[in-house]
């Protein structure tokens, strides 16, 4: 077991513990910053398998501007914890279903590849190489992944625009 | 084995003397600061501790250290314990990327002024400094007062918003040194500081960096006027210390970042290339200060407009302006 293989193992039971802990809270602003940590740790794994630029983007993206609204709404509205059981059968059911389902299906899919059994080794993508392969192989899904994106931008647009205007015609 | 060691201690000894350096200087800055503001209002600032004031810092950080540490009684305690590590860890770490000088040679061996050249250098500073932004929130929650709350969501909102006319700045500097290495970022302005081609850009990211550490026009966060002290309010002891420590090492850095990426770093004449980013830094902490001292606080609308509806338009049109010139 090579010093890498340690990392890799350690960040993953670092990221199933904190995502555990994170679901598993009442207290949302709690939930919130274990989910950081969790994002946290999956950026390190990024970087531990060569996407230095991923893992800075992850931080940015994820830690730092998604969960920062989040935590913003949170706190805005100062959500109490709900009494009652933690996970309705309503809802667990089918994520235990999906999660079973992204499980055998994502073991499959690693399984068929070759490249499985390889040993993990140290490697880098500079930002250059990972942009090239990214546009030059994988052009259509950034074209789907941003025209999705314009969307919900100008959905939100949208919500704004009509609820500005709702408001002025009430005014007498 | 050996040069590995050998490597092992060069990076403890850079550590060291860059932490011991930016801690000092934090605590200076502070003087430097009460000295000139007390300057520009015509008054004498601290004079009491040694001659000029100048054991003032020592004076304060001792009684930091010595006072009661108060946690409210409704405090979330893990998370307000927390929020200072966040907020002064993060703004250090930044440091990590800013080079000091070229490349030296001890021994026959190549020793690079720097803590570590990423080459996502800028991104990591990215990184960072949208981590900052949970220490000023999670302070002002976990506080459990009005106060702190509304000071932390002024914190946040103020923060997203000018991380992204800060970022968007950049952009024509990594086009033009094609790298987000700080290091690269350098050797590019060899022959002249980026300042002179992207002076739209140096003001869009001196504004911003001002907006991100929170101070005068832009402290809204902390407006003592209306919400005591903000965020921090219910912090004592060397738990606000952290906070204060956090934010004139964030100058420190803004000023370093400011100094690398548009006055072409540890480049100059005669002196040795340290002094150099040193008397930079120096300068555009001294322009944040005199900056304190001649604006009023912006209102909140007036801070969210210029961020949304000036800076970042502005940026967006650099980019596009930059990317026509560096294309043909």
């Amino acid at each position: 077991m090579t010093l890498y293989t340690a990392l890799f193992y350690l960040l993953g039971a670092l990221i199933v513990a904190s995502t555990g802990v994170a679901v598993t809270r009442r207290n949302l602003v709690h939930a919130v910053v274990y989910l950081i940590l969790s994002f946290f740790g999956t950026s390190l794994l990024f970087y531990l398998l060569g996407a230095p630029l991923l893992a800075a983007l992850w931080v940015i993206i994820y830690a730092g501007a998604i969960m920062v609204l989040f935590l913003f709404i949170i706190m805005m509205t100062r959500a109490d914890a709900q009494a009652g059981p933690l996970f309705p059968p309503g809802q667990w059911i089918p994520a235990a279903v999906l999660g079973l389902l992204y499980l055998v299906v994502g073991s499959l899919m690693v399984l068929a590849v070759p490249e499985t059994g390889a040993e993990l080794r140290p490697a880098v993508a500079a930002p250059r190489n990972f942009a090239l392969h990214l546009f030059e192989t994988h052009w259509l899904s950034v074209e789907i992944v941003s025209v999705l994106l314009l969307v919900a931008l100008m959905g939100a647009l949208y919500l704004g625009r009509r609820r500005e205007t709702d408001v002025s015609g009430e005014e007498p | 084995m050996i040069m590995w060691f050998a490597g092992l201690i060069l990076l403890i000894v850079k550590l060291a003397v860059v932490l011991g350096f930016l801690l000092f200087l934090a605590a200076y800055l502070v003087w430097v600061e009460r000295k000139f503001l007390a300057r520009l209002q015509i008054r004498y600032g601290p004079n009491r501790a040694g001659r000029y004031g100048l054991l003032q810092p020592i004076a304060d950080t001792v009684k930091m250290l010595t006072k009661e540490d108060t946690i409210p009684d409704g405090a979330d305690k893990g998370l307000f314990c927390l929020a200072p590590a966040v907020v002064a860890m993060t703004a250090m770490l930044m440091f990590a990327v800013v080079p000091f000088g070229p490349e030296l040679s001890v021994f026959g061996r190549k020793v690079p002024l720097v803590i570590t050249d990423l080459n996502i250098g800028l991104l990591f500073v990215f990184a960072l400094s949208s981590l900052g932004v949970y220490g000023v929130a999670l302070g002002g929650w976990a506080s459990n007062s009005k106060y702190s709350l509304l000071g932390g969501i002024r914190g946040a909102a103020q923060m997203i918003s000018y991380e992204l006319a800060l970022g968007l700045s950049l952009v024509p500097i990594v086009m033009l040194a094609r790298s987000f290495s700080v290091v690269d970022i350098v050797q590019a302005q060899e022959r002249y500081p980026f300042i002179l081609v992207q002076p739209v850009a140096f003001v869009i990211f001196m504004i911003s960096a001002m907006a991100e550490s929170k101070r005068i026009p832009f402290d809204l966060p902390e407006a003592e006027n209306e919400l005591v002290a903000g965020f921090h309010t219910e912090y004592s002891g060397i738990r606000f210390g952290l906070f204060f420590l956090g934010e004139y090492v964030h100058m420190q850095v803004l000023g370093a970042l400011v100094a690398v990426l548009f006055l072409g770093g540890w480049r100059g004449p005669f002196l040795p290339p340290p002094v150099w980013l040193f008397i930079k830094i120096i300068l555009v902490v001294l322009f944040m200060i005199w900056t304190r001292g001649t604006l009023p606080r912006l209102r909140y609308d007036q801070l969210m407009t210029l961020g949304w509806k000036m800076l970042i338009p502005l940026a967006l049109l650099n980019i596009v302006v930059t990317g026509a010139v560096v294309l043909f």
